[in-house]
Order: C-alpha cells, then sequence, then structure tokens
C-alpha cells in the first residue's frame, strides 16, 4: 500500500486498481471547521483536475480535485452526517471516495510523503 | 491567498495582541485583521453565545460631530438632512441605528450615531469611512466640526458573560439598557461604552484611547470567560442575528425600505410627520413607504445541510430559467446547525414560509423565506 499526496492538500492511498481518496491534515486546519461536505456519485467518471467533492467550512466552500482519472466506486456515507469528521481525522475515517484508476502513469506525478512535507514546510 | 500586499494594510492597536494570540490575519476593508484564533469559527461562535466574546472592531471609523452653536439639537437637526432618521429625538446617553442615503435613496452606509450631551458621536463602517467623513464635512461644515477619533481603538465585548466581565474591571454598567452609551471609566481608563453590538447577544461597545486599548484587551482576556473572536464568528453571529453587513446585504442600490430597515425610520421623518423628507432621495423612499417596493430583504432557511452562499441566484421554482432574486449573505449558523441566508426577492415572493429555489453549484436546492433575526436576541431592553 502506498500514499501519494497532491500539491492541492489531496492523498491517495493506493491499493491495486483502486485509489482511496481523501484531504490532508493540513488542508483540513486550512480549512477550518468543516461543516458541509459533498461527495461525488457512484459510478460517476472523473477526469484528472475535475471538481469531484466539495468541502465547506463556516466561512467558505472548497473544491476537491480528482487527483487522477477513474470511476468512482464508493463514497464516504459517514461524512454527510459527520462533516467534522474531517477536522478529527482527515487522514483517516474521514476518506472521500474511491477511484477505479483509469491509468496509473498519472500516479507518476504525485508526491511521496516526503515530498509532501517539504511542500507544506 | 488574496493578492493584495500586506504591507498597504493598516494595523489596528490590537494587532500584536493577535498576532501573539494565534490570530489568522487577513486583508479586510484596508485592514490586517484576524479572521479567526485557534479556538476556531465555530467554538468562537459557540463560546460568544454562551459565555463572552471579544471582538477587534478598531478599524470602524468613530467621528465626533460638534455643533457650532454648542446646542446638541443643531447637530442633529444638521446630520437629519443626509439620514431618514430622527436624531433629535435621540436623547442624551442614548444612540441609534441611521444610514445615509444618496439621491435615489440607496444608502451609502449603515451607522450609529450617540447623543453625548454636548456632542454627536457617530460609529460607520470601515470600508466607508473615509467616503462618510468627506460626506460629512460637505453637507454639514456649516453648523459642525467634524473630528475624525483616530486615536481611539474600539472593542465590542459580546455575550452573556459580558456585563460581568466589565464589572470585574470596576465598570458599573449594570443600570445600562439597550443602546444605553456615554462616557465611562473602565479599569480607570476614559471610556466610551454603549450597551449595542453585532451579534444579538446583550454586550457591550467600547471605544478606548488608542494607547491603552491593548492593556484593556490584556485585562478583559485575563478572565477565563472572554475569548478572542475573529471576523469569521462575528460574521456568523450577525448573520443569525439577522443584521446587514454593509456591502452585502445593504449598498447604493437598496433603499431602507427594500432592505426593510422601514423600523429605523421613524414617523417624525415620514409622509405627515413633523420634520417628513429632507434627507437624500426622499421622493422615492416617503413613496416606498406608501407603495411598497418591487423588492425586499428576507431571511432564508435551507431544507438541506448544503450552505447556501452570497451570489447563490433565487429562483421561484426547480426549473425556471430567469432568477428572481438573489442570496446577499450566506453561510452556516453554527447555533442553530444549519445553513442560513439572507438575499433579495420580489416582494410578491417575500411572504414568510415561501419556497424558493437557490442554485448551488448547478443544482436548485429549496429554501423558505424565513423570519429573522434566526436566533432570537438576547438584549436588556
Amino acid at each position: 500500500m502506498t500514499t501519494l499526496f497532491t500539491s492541492d492538500h489531496e492523498w491517495l492511498r493506493i491499493e491495486g486498481d483502486v485509489a482511496t481518496i481523501g484531504v490532508t491534515d493540513y488542508a483540513q486546519s486550512q480549512l477550518g471547521d468543516v461543516v458541509f461536505v459533498e461527495l461525488p456519485k457512484v459510478g460517476r467518471s472523473l477526469k484528472k483536475a475535475e471538481a469531484a467533492a466539495v468541502v465547506e467550512s463556516v466561512k467558505a466552500a472548497s473544491d476537491v480535485y480528482a487527483p487522477i482519472s477513474g470511476e468512482v466506486v464508493e463514497v464516504n456515507e459517514a461524512l454527510a452526517a459527520e462533516p467534522a469528521l474531517v477536522n478529527s481525522d482527515a487522514g483517516g475515517k474521514a476518506w472521500f471516495f474511491k477511484l477505479k484508476i483509469a491509468d496509473k502513469s498519472e500516479l507518476g506525478g504525485l508526491m511521496d510523503e516526503a515530498a509532501y512535507k517539504a511542500h507544506t514546510a | 491567498m488574496l493578492a493584495q500586499d500586506k504591507s498597504s494594510l493598516q494595523r489596528t492597536p490590537l494587532h500584536g495582541l493577535h498576532v501573539a494570540r494565534g490570530g489568522k490575519m487577513v486583508p479586510f476593508a484596508g485592514y490586517e485583521m484576524p479572521v479567526q484564533f485557534p479556538a476556531g469559527v465555530l467554538k468562537e461562535h459557540l463560546h460568544t453565545r454562551s459565555a463572552a466574546g471579544l471582538f477587534d472592531v478598531s478599524h470602524m471609523g468613530q467621528l465626533a460631530l460638534r455643533p457650532k452653536s454648542g446646542k446638541v439639537e443643531d447637530a442633529a437637526l444638521a446630520l437629519e438632512r443626509l439620514v431618514p432618521q430622527d436624531i433629535v429625538a435621540v436623547a442624551p446617553g442614548r444612540q441609534r441605528y441611521a444610514q445615509f442615503t444618496n439621491e435615489d435613496g440607496g444608502i451609502l452606509d449603515d451607522l450609529m450615531v450617540a447623543n453625548f450631551g454636548d456632542h454627536l458621536f457617530l460609529v460607520v463602517n470601515a470600508a466607508c469611512k473615509a467616503e462618510d467623513e468627506a460626506h460629512l464635512r460637505a453637507h454639514l461644515s456649516d453648523t459642525c466640526i467634524i473630528d475624525s477619533l483616530a486615536d481611539r481603538g474600539l472593542i465590542a465585548l459580546q455575550g452573556p458573560k459580558a456585563e460581568q466581565a466589565l464589572a470585574k474591571l470596576g465598570a458599573d454598567v449594570s443600570a445600562m439598557r439597550f443602546m444605553d452609551t456615554g462616557p465611562r471609566q473602565v479599569a480607570g481608563l476614559d471610556c466610551f461604552v454603549s450597551r449595542s453590538g453585532y451579534t444579538g447577544e446583550d454586550g457591550f461597545e467600547i471605544s478606548v484611547p488608542a494607547a491603552q486599548a491593548e492593556a484593556l484587551v490584556t485585562m478583559l482576556l485575563e478572565n477565563p470567560e472572554v475569548l478572542p473572536i475573529g471576523l469569521g464568528a462575528r460574521d456568523s453571529l450577525r448573520l443569525e442575528a439577522g443584521l446587514c453587513l454593509y456591502g452585502h446585504d445593504l449598498d447604493t442600490t437598496t433603499t431602507p425600505v427594500e432592505g426593510a430597515l422601514e423600523w429605523s425610520v421613524q414617523k417624525s421623518r415620514r409622509t405627515g410627520g413633523a420634520r417628513a423628507g429632507g434627507f437624500p432621495g426622499a421622493d422615492k423612499v416617503l413613496s416606498q413607504f406608501e407603495k411598497g417596493a418591487s423588492r425586499r430583504r428576507v431571511g432564508l432557511r435551507a431544507e438541506g445541510r448544503a450552505p447556501v452562499r452570497e451570489g447563490a441566484l433565487l429562483f421561484a421554482d426547480a426549473a425556471s430559467s430567469e432568477a428572481v432574486g438573489k442570496v446577499t449573505s450566506g453561510g452556516f449558523g453554527p447555533s442553530l446547525n444549519a445553513p442560513v441566508a439572507m438575499g433579495y426577492l420580489p416582494t410578491s415572493l417575500s411572504a414568510n414560509g415561501t419556497l424558493v429555489f437557490a442554485e448551488v453549484r448547478g443544482q436548485r436546492l429549496p429554501l423558505q423565506v424565513a423570519a429573522m433575526p434566526f436566533v432570537p436576541n438576547t438584549y436588556k431592553r
């Protein structure tokens, strides 16, 4: 299992041909208290960099972009009921959606943990 | 990040304290202001409703209007040339909400006007203060001396524990009622204290000499009931209280009647009153009092959980292509744990309970026109 990161502060956990995607702890600290999460529909085909989900704090709405292309195979329904999970466990329980990876070569452009740490430092 | 260069921004006398307390500083109305502190918007909001929140509003404009005759009624009569409010009737030690109007009856700014016995004390919005001061000088210099009180800080202490927090600093404010105001000592400092605010809570606004602002705030923050609050929670608190934000819910294209501010225009200034009209745009505003206006500011509650934000277009039904109005303020109300918004709708759609739709990310979300305030206020009347 590999974890990769984007410069937009998303993480991807790669297991076989499925990527689980969420936002980083750094992202949630910048967003502030999350009060609403809108997730993509299961079955939707996403292109890399397309707006896939929305995360809203008291003050503002932010898009979450698809870090790679793929089909949505599962979404985290728990976030609809408890958006604050994004603040309490961004890297774990607050995953957003799972994508069936369309093109593994797109993973090449993403950062590993050390590179992401340097990016946010 | 906003492109604005921070070096061009002004700082309030409390800037150092905000940074030391971990405030996240952002550009606002030409100032570097804290949008939130480490507690975060949600906790800051709820703390203000349950205990006491301390806000730096030193960016706002403070002005003294001194009558050349020495009689405060002359300053009041002069100011009535620019606002549709009855200023003459504001008794010494009281203040009143007012608006500067333009020739079309639109609102140039909203403000507080206090009677300090021998002069009027005005508090205006930060983004408008230079224009407001120029406006006052252009129109009232014949009868008044206009003093910009730029050497004063302004803080707001809001919430159910605010009175107690001031009492601990030796300020006896227990006898003050909502909108009472005047010079008072707080911790031995020469302040102007009014029982008012912008959160819907009981509380106080305190004008303090800039050089002593940090000392006063430091003393207030030593009280564990008092937390510093940023602009984020200030906005969610005033929205739940149904209070307008100038430049968003009111502007030069909205009149006091369209803005649902009829309550703020006293009978003496309306048709048939002792000093009817006589303010810019009076013909239009007074005619709207008689015949109504075509649109109106309303409160909006969403049926779902998705916040509906400023700029969202409003539609009469789920399919129509023509927008009938727009959201002017919207977000999440932490005390209601639900989205809240306000905006403008045709008067025919402005009755409470009317179903309308907001367009959010290509979807039509149902909203109901709802009475404001969304959260009942706790003013001490």
